[in-house]
């Protein structure tokens, strides 16, 4: 019994181990793999990240200098981040939020 | 008393493919006499995805990541017996802190898949409250996941000859004061399963699968181990395993409660293997690339959470492989689970079925068509 009201009195004043989502973002540790965004004077089309996306989620138009980035299809392996030899592609810390529309995101240099 | 009520009646009804107490769908139906289990007909299928098929299709060096789809919960121990199997194919000698590093994040793949089991198992036996703690936990490993490499489950941190990420000293040090807090939160939770009444009510003597049968019919993992013999994969010396000090956890009762036991043990027995393993790792590099083909045959066997997972590998020294045979856990587990069944009740169900851990989804590899007896 005295082990039970030690819990109680616990519980009733700890903070929730749960985040309330909707009102209260969790926060992302720094290192955390979330969206691309290409930097694309740097970026020599070379064609590595479409290579090597195990996705498909790149695509790279060599002649009009624009890439194409599917976040829906991509899963955050950040593989194209570190094959870039040129350090173009940098990793943001917020994660991709749902959507409505399965839009691409358009790199243009 | 007249003939027609001394006849025993048998009444055949479907458990699944959707049900509360399984995670993914499997259907099976059961032959009962009034309470009792007399039968069990299993009907796999619902989930066949042709991974196996994908992989042969696609680029060897992308497969890491298909692999490592094949289940979630055991994600890193796929994409770890892959890159095993094609560094054998290529002959790629592992740097040796790259192998400490992987056995360090197994053992965490094993730790969140085994609190996710316990988790699930309290609330198929019916103890919602003990469920909601041990997910409560389990975040410190997730946590830590993050921390790691980025993302809370899916590590995804193998690549072919090593490990693509390293940790510094900031990280050690707190994976050394998590594993402790680890240890401490479990204690609190030890009496539940070692003492409760309750809890063991449904387990004991529920579920037996004597020594003899459990050999026969080919268990593997806590399954196994449950009925009292040491079968561990680890204990091939895999990877760093060979450097690290360990006995399999077993228990005698045959029964669903020393399955649990078992798995209970296995997160103090992996927080001890992290923190040993932590402690001796030694500096140096943590890849080694080469430009080799895979050719030739290769056989690789790791412990996963569920038992040995087996990865066979044949490459023609092409981009891609001639043919990958994956046999995951629960496969090997599914007639041991029919044996078991026999002879409970329906109430046992839940408990009996959740004791080998069920994965269908890992499981499935081949679908059987019927087109009418053709």
């Amino acid at each position: 019994m005295p082990k039970m009201l030690d819990n109680i009195l616990r519980n009733l004043f700890s903070k929730p181990a749960t985040v309330r989502y909707p009102f209260e973002k969790p926060e992302h540790v720094p290192g955390t793999r979330g969206e691309l965004s290409f930097d694309m004077s740097r970026c020599d089309q070379c064609q590595d990240c479409e290579r090597l996306c195990p996705s498909g989620a790149i695509k790279v138009d060599v002649e009009g200098k624009r890439i194409e980035w599917d976040p829906y299809k991509c899963m955050y392996c950040h593989l194209c981040v570190r094959s870039c030899m040129h350090e173009a592609i940098t990793p943001l810390d917020n994660v991709q939020p749902p959507g409505y529309r399965l839009e691409k995101k358009v790199f243009e240099a | 008393m007249n003939k027609q009520v001394e006849e025993v009646k048998t009444t055949v009804f479907p458990f699944g493919p959707q049900h509360p107490v399984l995670p993914e769908p499997i259907q099976l139906r059961f032959v009962v006499e009034e309470e009792e289990i007399v039968d069990v007909i299993p009907q796999l299928g619902y989930v066949h995805r042709g991974i196996e098929k994908a992989i042969e299709l696609n680029d060897y060096r992308r497969n890491i990541y298909l692999c490592e789809r094949i289940c979630g919960i055991c994600n890193y121990m796929h994409g770890m017996a892959y890159c095993e199997s094609i560094e054998k194919l290529t002959d790629t000698m592992v740097p040796l802190r790259a192998k400490y590093l992987r056995t360090v994040w197994s053992e965490l793949g094993r730790l969140q898949s085994h609190l996710l089991w316990l988790g699930l198992f309290s609330e198929g036996v019916g103890f919602e409250s003990l469920f909601m703690q041990i997910w409560r936990i389990r975040e410190i490993v997730l946590e830590l996941n993050e921390a790691t490499a980025g993302h809370r489950i899916h590590l995804s941190t193998n690549v072919i000859g090593g490990v693509n990420m390293d940790m510094d000293e900031g990280l050690v040090n707190r994976y050394y004061t998590d594993m402790d807090r680890l240890r401490k939160e479990m204690d609190t939770l030890a009496p539940v399963f070692y003492k409760d009444k309750a809890f063991q009510e449904k387990q004991v003597g529920k579920g037996v699968l004597p020594k003899k049968d459990a050999v026969h019919l080919g268990a593997v993992g806590p399954t196994i181990r449950g009925s009292g013999i040491p079968q561990d994969m680890r204990k091939n010396y895999y990877e760093a395993y060979g450097f690290l000090d360990f006995e399999p956890v077993t228990y005698d009762g045959d029964d669903v409660y020393s399955r649990t036991l078992v798995r209970f043990d296995e997160v103090y027995q992996s927080i001890d293997l992290i923190e040993a393993a932590l402690k001796q790792m030694p500096e140096g590099p943590i890849v080694d690339k080469n430009d080799r083909f895979p050719d030739g045959v290769a056989i690789v066997r790791v412990e996963q959470p569920r038992g040995e997972c087996f990865y066979y590998a044949v490459g023609n020294g092409t981009i891609h492989l001639e043919r990958m045979r994956i046999r995951t856990p629960t496969l090997p587990n599914i007639p041991p689970l029919l044996h078991m069944l026999k002879g409970y009740e329906i109430s046992d169900i839940p408990a009996i079925v959740h004791s080998i851990d069920p994965c269908m989804a890992c499981a499935e590899r081949i679908t059987y068509v019927d087109k009418g007896g053709q």
